[in-house]
């Protein structure tokens, strides 16, 4: 049951803010909420939070056989469910619009851009490789649920560490992580996904990081997904307010500019993570 | 690899014989089809796609209406044959889903929906050929069978397709350079120049998709244009279908008058 729209004065209240260029909870148009991220005692395993928006991400891996016409890739998949947890207006059962467009959107980003080399999961060609599972589960729903979810996605790639492995004729050893310090994935690049909104009055400048009231009275959203190499991954407007090239090429250089702070955050956050876990050689 | 076509030759060519900036045939049908209130088939090269438009209508039941506007249903439907690998899709396909609602969310900013409130408009997207830029066909098709339809829209919605060949820009790509090159699709109001619809895949630069991005959107015009004259063609041919009876009432209510 989704709840009932936001009431006029609420409305009202927001876009009159909205047009002098002040938002509900302090930030300025173009900020984003600073992602505070925090990992699990298991590597692979990280909580992303983007104010009250909370999206739990975790990496595992095991060995499979790999499908005949591609015997030299390793297999990435993605699950994510968009449950009743984040927010009362989602149901069990039957996949929402929101929930199509999230789960398509994490495959773009996360999976088809490359992200991670499948070839360097390939443990003997056609036999054994790694099969990579990510899975999402979306905790809190504040606002902008699909950014908070690739940024966890993608650290959580990063942050994974999968066990060494030998390999001598046909037999495999896996060695346990205490015995031998597991190795991080082979990453080509990491995307961020930025989530602007744009309402049906033009007078209001688009907001980067929607909360949950706005992305309610916005009038279209536009998601663009990119790395630190200024390379767009995805771009996505799907209907909305219709707007000119020029706007659009403007956000595509804001987002740029944030994907670089994003980026060194992501860096700083990984290194002090991994310097304060202690890793055993025997 | 070395047996691979080439994207683009030396001599400026592409695989199908166009230059870089050149659209594939388009050509366009809107004559009735069936109950439908309004259809159209529309091809790009190879890319063949058919949609029907009913209503506006009641909705079918009382969870669809929406008290102040009307709802836009649209349903995809990829015909097995129409790929060169013959492929069932089940209607719970999420990529056929993701392409219903972007349909949807394209046209919903575009059709004057609040002139029919409480009813539904129902569009059928069947696609029956695919060589690429198939969402680029399927919101054609839905805007010509929308016209056809006498639903009032605020203006055309002009989608086409490009990509960037190492550092060419292409327009309007088929199926071989869409899986090779990074791709997007762009839909346009022509009047305004604004875009409800920009979607990106693949991996580009930021620089190379400004340069493609413009690129696009000047090419809708030379669409815009060619939608145009299909829809006038169609409506002065119905036009003079209905002539003689339109001069007979005409005649009638002159000479009650006199």
């Amino acid at each position: 049951m989704r709840p009932p729209s936001p009431s006029i004065p609420e409305k009202e209240f927001l876009f009159a803010s909205l047009k002098a260029s002040l938002r509900l909870d302090g930030r300025q148009p173009l900020q984003l909420r600073t992602p505070e991220l925090t990992f699990g005692p298991e590597l692979g395993w990280v909580e992303c939070a983007l104010g009250k928006t909370r999206v739990l991400a975790q990496v595992d891996a095991k060995m499979v056989k790999p499908p005949p016409e591609r015997p030299f890739e390793g297999m990435v998949s993605i699950h994510s469910e968009i449950s009743p947890i984040a927010s009362p207006e989602y149901e069990f059962g039957r996949a929402s619009e929101e929930e199509v467009t999230m789960t398509r959107m994490l495959d773009k980003v996360l999976r088809r851009s490359d992200t991670i080399d499948k070839e360097s999961l390939c443990v003997i060609a056609g036999q054994r490789v790694w099969h990579v599972r990510l899975a999402i589960h979306c905790l809190s729903d504040e606002g902008n649920m699909l950014d908070c979810a690739c940024l966890a996605g993608i650290v959580a790639l990063r942050h994974f560490r999968r066990p060494e492995i030998e390999v001598v004729g046909d037999e495999v050893t896996i060695h346990d992580p205490t015995e031998r310090a597991p190795i991080p994935l082979a990453i080509h690049h990491s995307p961020f996904c930025f989530t602007f909104a744009f309402f049906a009055d033009t007078s209001i400048p688009p907001i980067l990081d929607p909360s949950h009231l706005e992305q309610r009275l916005s009038a279209g959203l536009v998601s663009i997904a990119l790395n630190a190499q200024r390379e767009i991954c995805v771009l996505q407007k799907l209907g909305g307010v219709p707007l000119a090239p020029d706007s659009i090429l403007n956000l595509v250089e804001i987002a740029v500019s944030r994907a670089k702070e994003l980026d060194r955050l992501v860096d700083d956050k990984l290194k002090v993570d991994w310097s304060g876990r202690r890793v055993e050689f025997r | 690899m070395g047996s691979r076509v080439e994207i683009l030759n030396e001599g400026g060519f592409r695989s199908d014989g166009r230059r870089q900036y050149e659209l594939r045939e388009v050509t366009i049908d809107l004559s009735q089809q069936g109950q439908a209130d309004g259809a159209a088939v529309i091809t790009h090269g190879l890319t063949r796609v058919m949609v029907s438009v009913f209503g506006p209508r009641e909705a079918k039941s009382r969870s669809q209406t929406i008290h102040d506007r009307a709802n836009i249903n649209v349903e995809v439907a990829i015909s097995p044959f129409s790929a060169g690998e013959r492929r069932k899709r089940s209607r719970g396909d999420k990529r056929i889903l993701e392409m219903a609602a972007t349909i949807k969310s394209t046209f919903e900013p575009v059709v004057q929906t609040t002139l029919y409130p409480r009813s539904q408009i129902d569009v059928f997207v069947q696609v029956l050929q695919q060589d690429g830029g198939l969402l680029q066909g399927c919101i054609n098709a839905t805007t010509l069978a929308l016209v056809n339809a006498g639903i009032p829209l605020l203006d055309f919605v002009c989608a086409v397709s490009g990509g960037v060949y190492s550092t060419s820009p292409m327009l309007d790509l088929t199926l071989l350079e869409e899986n090779d090159l990074p791709n997007l699709t762009v839909a346009v109001m022509p009047k305004t120049g604004k875009s409800t619809l920009v979607t990106m895949e693949t991996r580009l630069h930021v620089d190379r998709f400004e340069e493609i991005f413009k690129l696009v959107c000047s090419a809708s015009h030379a669409l815009h244009q060619e939608m145009k004259d299909a829809v006038r063609v169609r409506t002065t041919s119905l036009v003079t279908a209905m002539g003689t009876t339109q001069s007979n009432v005409g005649g009638d209510t002159m000479m009650d008058e006199s």
